[in-house]
């Protein structure tokens, strides 16, 4: 299709869709109308555009994508294979769509409010109007200005200040719409106060193998002081695009560690953009993706040091078998300001076979003289030497060849505190593994 | 139990083994000496099942089987052990799941059922004794951040641990200080029985005051021109490797 046919088609389902919405505040619409305005001028990003190069999405701009149905009531028991540990908070989506059937929010402790954004907006809460679409810029891409544009859904997270909860929440959107072409545009805000703690999990998984377009966006506002985990687990269907877009803002001595885990979609794309808006901040991101077949899997981030004192780490590692790609681009970007920032990046890429790629790309953009920023990216295959010792000890070479890349993955998974977490992500990823090779 | 004969082997075209004999019965210790570049490590590599190694000539009977059709950890599982000269450090892969793992194969080979976990940490109790290795090396990552000295014991540890009936010890005794060798050397004392043998490869005498060998070879450019008992080892220490250099052709 040619781009200006998917613009009008986009054009006609948001007109129809601002039918259908019957209330919503002034200051929204007018946001939603300036996002599909952007989008029909621009439409989706172009291998053109550096930040594109390596991923071309005309397989999603060709497709006419539906919203998706709201389903009939889930059974609960689908979702609990994916809720770990304590599962006191969830909000479960389906389709796009709250599943107040499968939601809990009932023993949250005072001051922690989790509810759908639409209840949210609806109840006029000042903190998520005023936060709403102010950190990711619609005028990023395509992607964000067609999420922007769709605004309806999703969950709102409100930690109010000193507020501390440890234990995380559960963000659930499933799709198990077997209907093709469908797509669901999830917006997650979660505001974390000063002095507060919260760990979340964001969840995308697919009880259907259909080919489907998610395409979220969220943004994390972050407090003095205030302490964020956020974990993304992508386990989208192997047919499905998913293309995220997660905005964060942190202020001064405040910390966020982001656990980015992809593992499914035929083109799975985040953007994180993490900035560091005061002096005194920890940032870390993990990140592992396991690519097979034909998957493309592509991590962009961007850490901004706006102000001096602050630590960024950032640890990414990959593993990649048949005909996968994976793109890894790390921008750590350093104002003139930012004086005595350290920064750190690595990324380490495992393949298993001759076709699959690579591109791996880290960026510095310094401006500041007195900093210490190191970055090594990697990419080899399991080492023969290893094999063999292990081999040499009775241990079969599938298997062998098993324990390398659970080792190699490993070392991201360990980097997770929460016990049950962990060791449902580790079993996730034993899951992928089969006789040496990623599981078809 | 061993029986190699006129095994010939070469790496990227280069014959390194050319024309080795040697049989070794249950209950023997046969130590392996020779200057260094003479072949002994691609030996103990051909039999261990290294891939680089092609063997062009002879053949290999291990407890009556045809050893080089059979993967390495078919060799393993078989009985047969290499101690590395130089054990891999292998980041993430925990030592004690690795060990468990090994010992569970090769059960499963011998009919066995498998140990859990907590009987294995009784067994490998008992083994960490005899190398003198304390229980926090299990936690660590194979070989990782292990000091030279460390890394051996753990070839004997294992060694312990998978009870082979052949064991292949490349060089377990150079670099060692003489205590880490005593302990070295104990390990293997402790293992010794009429059930098993040894091929102890080294290049110094040292390590064979410790454990007493039954036959001294000596492999020159990739051959076994000398075979004797203890004395040969000690005729070695006194007079060095330029004798066998100088009736071999080679340059002293
Ligand atoms: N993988 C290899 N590739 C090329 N040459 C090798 C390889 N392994 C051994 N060699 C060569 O074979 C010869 C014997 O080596 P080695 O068996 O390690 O001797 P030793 O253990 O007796 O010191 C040496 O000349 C060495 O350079
Ligand atoms: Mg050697």
């Amino acid at each position: 299709m040619k781009e200006t046919g998917i613009r009008d088609w986009y054009l006609s389902l948001f007109e129809e869709f601002e039918r259908e919405l019957n209330s919503g505040a002034p200051a929204l619409g007018h946001m939603r109308r300036q996002a599909i305005r952007w989008f029909a001028e621009n439409g989706f990003p172009s291998t053109r555009q550096e930040e594109w190069r390596f991923t071309n999405v005309s397989p999603i701009s060709e497709i006419k994508f539906e919203a998706a149905e709201k389903p009939a009531a889930l059974d609960p028991a689908r979702i609990l294979p994916y809720i770990t540990g304590d599962d006191s908070a969830r909000l479960v989506f389906v389709n796009g769509h709250i599943d107040r059937m499968s939601s809990t929010t009932a023993q949250l402790p005072h001051g922690l409010m989790l509810q759908s954004l639409q209840d949210a907006l609806a109840s006029n809460d000042a903190a998520a109007a005023a936060e709403l679409a102010r950190h990711a810029r619609m005028d990023e891409n395509g992607f964000v200005a067609l999420n922007t544009a769709f605004i309806n859904d999703g969950a709102y997270v409100h930690v109010a200040k000193d507020v501390a909860h440890a234990r995380p929440l559960h963000l659930l959107f499933i799709t198990t719409d077997a209907a093709e072409a469908r797509m669901v545009q999830p917006r997650v805000l979660i505001i974390v106060e000063d002095n507060a703690q919260l760990s979340v999990i964001e969840r995308y998984i697919s009880l259907a193998d259909s080919t489907y377009f998610a395409n979220p966006v969220t943004e994390i506002v972050i407090g003095e002081n205030a302490n964020v985990t956020h974990y993304k687990i992508q386990q989208e269907s192997r047919k499905a695009f998913h293309t995220a877009r997660l905005q964060v803002v942190l202020k001064r001595d405040s910390s966020y560690t982001s656990h980015n885990y992809a593992f499914g979609g035929a083109i799975a794309r985040t953007d994180m953009h993490v900035v560091l808006d005061g002096e005194g901040i920890d940032c870390t991101l993990n990140g592992l993706y396991l690519g097979g077949g034909v998957q493309l899997i592509d991590n962009h981030t961007v850490i901004e040091h706006r102000r001096p004192h602050c630590n960024s780490r950032e640890f990414y590692k990959g593993i990649l078998d048949e005909r996968a790609r994976a793109v890894f681009s790390g921008k750590i970007h350093v104002h003139k300001y930012a004086q005595k920032t350290d920064a750190m990046q690595s990324n380490q890429n495992l393949i298993l076979s001759e076709e699959a790629t690579i591109d791996t790309k880290p960026q510095l953009e310094i401006y500041a003289d007195d900093v210490k920023c190191t970055h090594g990216a990697t990419v080899g295959r399991i080492d023969e030497e290893s094999i063999f010792y292990l081999c040499s000890r009775g241990i079969g070479k599938a298997m062998a060849k098993n324990l390398m890349m659970q080792a190699f993955a490993g070392q991201i998974t360990d980097r997770i505190k929460d016990d049950a977490l962990r060791e449902h992500i580790a079993e996730i990823v034993l899951g992928h593994l089969h006789d040496g090779h990623l599981h078809r | 139990m061993l029986s190699i004969k006129n095994l010939h082997a070469s790496v990227d075209g280069h014959e390194i083994l050319n024309g080795i004999d040697l049989d070794v019965k249950p209950g023997e210790v046969h130590a392996i000496m020779g200057p260094n570049g003479s072949g002994k490590s691609t030996l103990a590599g051909v039999l261990a099942g290294r891939a680089e190694y092609s063997v062009t000539e002879g053949r290999i009977d291990f407890l009556g089987k045809n050893l080089l059709e059979m993967a390495p950890e078919m060799r393993a599982r078989e009985g047969l052990f290499l101690a590395f000269q130089y054990p891999v450090e292998i980041p993430g892969v925990n030592s004690s799941y690795f060990l468990r793992t090994a010992l569970n194969e090769i059960r499963a080979h011998r009919g066995l059922d498998k140990v859990s976990a907590l009987e294995f940490l009784k067994i490998i109790r008992e083994k960490l004794e005899l190398v003198e290795m304390d229980e926090k090396f299990l936690k660590r990552s194979v070989n990782e951040g292990f000091s030279g000295g460390e890394k051996k014991r753990n070839e004997i540890l294992q060694m312990a641990t998978l009870e082979p009936k052949l064991a292949v010890l490349d060089e377990t005794d150079s670099g060692l200080d003489i205590d880490a060798l005593r302990i070295v050397a104990g390990g293997v004392n402790a293992l010794r029985s009429q059930e098993n043998a040894f091929i102890v490869v080294t290049h110094y005498q040292r390590l064979l005051n410790y454990i007493v060998p039954d036959f001294v070879h000596v492999l020159y450019q990739g051959k076994i021109v000398k075979s004797g008992d203890k004395d040969l080892a000690l005729h070695l220490e006194d007079f060095g490797y330029d004798w066998i250099k100088e009736q071999n052709g080679g340059q002293a």
